[in-house]
């Protein structure tokens, strides 16, 4: 195995798991221990630089990054990265108005228009309108924000964190024109009066089930519509006994949501086992605390109409078992469950029917969606790009931030006249944390302290309105454990190959085997000679060259290192050291252009 | 020494032995050595060895006197019983240990200065006696806890890290202990867990004093260009002669165990001690042999390791005593102390 290049700034971001596995490369372990020395600000600063909506995605965002947050191979369970974002943001002052971004008086005569006021055309307004833009958003309701705003229920996120986030941008000067759906791209193009087009208009059809009975009752909704009437005002009623169809995170909007109109009975319709379902495991749970029930291995037949009025719905049902890791469903009879209202929430769908299909921008025939670059997020008509769920389908609010910036970058290219393969490089810098013979600049020591359990709003008191916001937020002291359970992935273990003198003393005292000298072999060879067998193969072995007394190899499984640091302290000639990672990871604001070269 | 304490927090996959035990339940407290200290590496190789013959912890004693070396039996098995005696004077509690409970297991922790110098007659007599143990003094030919000046076990022509000469001529343990009929005589290296740990395990079973040499380097005043005790130099230097396996009495010895021209000696448990000659003809059941062919090659400078010599008829205090079985303190006290009448009866046979 060749020497492990640490230079390359990929392979130390992808040990810090939480970031590498966050869309939008939040640097995590630097906002927790700010967080851990009571800079919310600089927390919510940091965490904005990223993600642009810590107070929204603090109570929404799908966390992709505590499934991988190494803390749950140690002791089971991650940190709760999510809602310690919301921890900065509850707390953050008002300076922290200063710190936002602004936008220069003198702008830099480029205009670009974004089709749709959710998160990946804000995210490109955030980027591009300090940059001298002149940004002006399409959005077809009268409110911005997209689905944060109509789609998910204000007890998940209440409107003023919304107001306040879109505010920081809008409030640069973005010209947004509220009802002004765009009708026809093709005319939008034919002003010209704009440089580029963005177009992060989602994901906003909900999937149909044309079964029997669809068309013969006015119980029955689709899910996203659904939520929108509520939204708006629209719906403020449902029948008692409510099915919800589907088992993804908007299933369980919709469950919860008819909670709050008054349905006592509420059950939710999953066709596959709970290890299929696709609504996060902390979705569920809020969901069955409050009362719903979910039941497996049902797939609807027939809505049942009874002179007219909606009494019940038929499925099939099945028996399930995994064989061989698959799940195999045999029939089982059938099953009625009475009901007044269903909400069909099984998907959501693109729908593009204003844009032509004869402007040059090509569409894909299979699945009648935009072909766009998985890169530069541009279409194949040069000037139009795409982002969001309008670019792939649906995803979530972090992968629409992501996008958001990446297309704010070729935006940025294009209008420059700039190549837009030319992505600027991601960077890091590596910085010694070492402050003295057993001193650190992290609090090196670990935590045992279990998972904090967030405060919920008391049961029957939270069914009182839509806008009850269920979390209540961590307390300080349940921060303050909270914090020092993050093992600090960031401070990386950075090893100097000729420094080493083989004395072991890294290998007794490492508490968890990470490391081993070894003779020198391929990786899976050398998998199975390590102190511990390194099993995980998702995570990386660090190899040094030959070391200069054996020439044997100093190898490292990162798999579930502690990052406490005591390889650094018991290494006798600095070999080891303990040294802070920072990713530089590209934005429009890094993109060279020739007018910034010359200042 | 180090500030936080070792994190409990274990690899997912580490084992159990046979008494359901984690190589962590044997280990003690953080080490307050240098980092890079030789003998926290044959800490971890002791933890491992203990750990692998599945000993409870409780049934252990640890000895030792004064030094770097004599610290370590607080790094390890922290429930077993400890005693850290006077300056070189560790073989003599360990001495009376043994005659007071035979169950005891027995590990002596020493260092060159404790065993060498000061404590030389001590250990002369602990192996005459033959005292069933595990003594492991480790060597790294520096007085370190007193900043580095020579000890008796530095080779003649050996720097200091001032740069000076050592001019007096070494006591080599493994030469003593063979002129003095030690029954089980080792030399390793703290670098090669890989040969100490069998080495100790053996060592445990012999009946008998067994005595391991380890060359251990002194991180801060003996690793210099120049020292004949550091890292380089024995990774340089060092010959594996006999090459030992430690085969618990449960497992049978099979053909594998023991390839080549392999040798066996059963220890009194019925477990097995196996050993394959790396060097030709070397012999390391044949005490004169084993201590002329050291002593020839360390006129090459070469540091012999392995286990160089082994008795298979090794008879412990305890047996040349006729030391009753089991500890004092389970006999009944009239048997114990059997009165002035008895005492008098005795006292009248030497008149």
């Amino acid at each position: 195995m060749q020497r492990t290049n640490t230079n390359d700034p990929s392979y130390y971001h992808k040990v810090v798991d939480c970031q590498w596995g966050c869309p939008a490369h939040t640097n995590v372990p630097e906002y927790i221990r700010l967080i851990a020395q009571g800079r919310y600000d600089d927390a919510y600063i940091l965490n904005r630089e990223s993600n642009v909506f810590p107070g929204i995605l603090g109570r929404t965002c799908d966390r992709p990054c505590e499934p991988a947050c190494r803390r749950t191979r140690v002791d089971g369970k991650p940190v709760a990265i999510c809602r310690l974002k919301r921890v900065a943001a509850d707390h953050k002052s008002d300076d922290i108005k200063a710190r936002l971004p602004k936008a220069p008086a003198q702008k830099n005569g480029k205009k670009v228009a974004l089709i749709g006021a959710g998160p990946a055309s804000l995210t490109v307004a955030n980027d591009l309108m300090p940059l001298g833009y002149e940004v002006t958003i399409f959005e077809k309701f009268d409110r911005p924000g997209g689905l944060m705003r109509v789609n998910i229920p204000s007890f998940r996120l209440p409107p003023e964190v919304l107001d306040e986030e879109i505010a920081a941008i809008v409030d640069m000067g973005v010209d947004v024109r509220y009802n002004s759906p765009v009708e026809s791209l093709e005319a939008l193009l034919a002003t010209k009066e704009f440089d580029a087009v963005f177009v992060g208009s989602g994901a906003p059809k909900g999937k149909e089930l044309e079964i029997p009975g669809r068309r013969e009752s006015d119980q029955i909704f689709i899910g996203i519509e659904w939520l929108e009437s509520i939204h708006f005002g629209h719906v403020n009623s449902v029948g008692k006994r409510v099915v919800i169809i589907g088992v993804g995170n908007t299933a369980m909007d919709c469950c919860r949501s008819a909670k709050r109109l008054g349905a006592t009975d509420v059950k939710v319709i999953a066709r596959k086992t709970r290890k299929y379902f696709k609504a996060s495991p902390w979705e569920l749970e809020d969901a069955e605390e409050e009362g719903i029930h979910i039941l497996e291995n049902l797939q609807p037949v027939r809505f049942i109409i009874e002179n007219g009025v909606l009494t019940g719905m038929e499925f099939d049902k099945f028996v399930s078992e995994e064989v061989d890791g698959k799940l195999v469903q045999t029939p089982a009879g059938r099953e009625i469950l009475p009901c007044d209202t269903v909400v069909l929430a099984i998907g959501q769908d693109n729908a593009f029917p204003w844009i032509e299909r004869n402007i040059g921008l090509e569409f894909d025939k299979k699945w009648d969606m935009p072909v766009v670059d998985k890169k530069t997020f541009m279409s194949t008509r040069p000037g139009v790009f795409f982002g969001g769920d309008a670019a792939f389908g649906p995803a979530n609010i972090i992968w629409a931030v992501e996008h958001g910036h990446q297309a704010a970058i070729s935006v940025h290219q294009y209008c420059q006249g700039l190549p837009l393969t030319e992505r600027p490089p991601d960077g890091m810098t590596l910085a010694s944390t070492k402050m003295g013979l057993h001193e650190w600049a992290y609090s090196n020591n670990y935590s045992g302290a279990p998972r904090q359990k967030m405060k919920h709003v008391e049961m029957p008191k939270r069914f009182d309105g839509m806008s009850i916001e269920v979390e209540e937020g961590f307390t300080e002291e349940q921060t303050r454990a909270e914090v020092q359970r993050c093992l600090n992935c960031d401070v990386q273990t950075h090893f100097t190959d000729n420094l080493c003198i083989e004395c072991d003393a890294c290998i007794d005292i490492c508490p968890v085997d990470c490391l081993t000298i070894a003779k020198p072999g391929d990786e899976a060879d050398l998998r199975t000679r390590l102190m511990a067998p390194a099993q995980n193969l998702d995570q990386a072995l660090f190899v040094s060259d030959p070391l200069k007394q054996t020439g044997r190899v100093m190898v490292k499984d990162e798999n579930v290192c502690l990052h406490c640091g005591l390889c650094a302290e018991r290494c006798p000639t600095y070999a080891w050291d303990m040294r802070k990672f920072v990713l530089s990871w590209p934005h429009a604001s890094k993109v060279e252009t020739p007018a910034a070269a010359a200042r | 020494m180090t500030y936080i304490a070792k994190p409990k927090v274990h690899h997912p996959s580490l084992k159990k032995n046979a008494l359901g035990l984690t190589r962590r339940d044997y280990e003690g407290a953080i080490t307050t050595l240098c980092a890079g200290c030789g003998h926290d590496s044959i800490t971890a190789a002791i933890v491992q060895a203990f750990w692998e013959l599945d000993i409870a912890p409780h049934t252990v004693a640890k000895l030792s006197g004064i030094g770097c070396s004599s610290k370590t039996p607080a790094y390890f098995l922290k429930e077993a019983h400890g005693f850290n005696s006077v300056h070189g004077r560790m073989p003599a509690i360990a001495t009376g240990a043994g005659c007071a409970n035979q169950t005891l297991t027995m590990i002596g922790v020493s260092g060159d200065g404790d065993s060498l110098s000061i404590g030389l007659g001590q250990l002369c007599h602990a192996i005459r006696r033959n005292v069933n143990m595990l003594y492991v003094l480790e060597n790294n030919g520096v007085y370190g806890l007193t900043k580095g000046q020579f000890s008796a076990s530095a080779d003649p022509g050996s720097m200091s890290k001032k740069g000076e000469a050592n001019t007096m001529d070494a006591i080599d343990s493994v030469l003593l202990a063979l002129t003095l009929g030690a029954t089980f005589v080792a030399r390793s290296f703290s670098g090669d867990k890989a040969q100490l740990v069998p080495l100790i395990k053996a060592g445990l079973a012999h009946k008998g004093f067994a005595f391991i040499d380890v060359i251990s380097p002194c991180v801060t005043f003996n690793d210099h260009e120049g020292s004949t005790k550091s890292y380089a130099y024995t990774r340089e230097h060092q010959v594996e002669v006999v090459q030992a396996d430690f085969v618990p009495m449960r497992d049978e010895i099979t053909a594998e165990q023991t390839p080549g021209a392999a040798k066996s000696v059963m220890m009194h448990d019925g477990s097995w001690v196996t050993f394959r000659s790396v060097a030709e003809n070397y012999d390391a059941t044949n005490r004169d042999a084993a201590y002329n062919y050291i002593r020839e090659r360390q006129k090459e400078h070469e540091v012999l390791t392995g286990l160089l010599y082994i008795s298979a008829d090794s008879r412990d205090m305890a047996e040349q005593n006729e030391l009753i079985p089991g500890p004092l303190t389970n006999l009944p006290f009239e048997t114990l102390c059997p009165g002035s009448a008895e005492l008098d009866k005795l006292m009248a046979r030497f008149r």
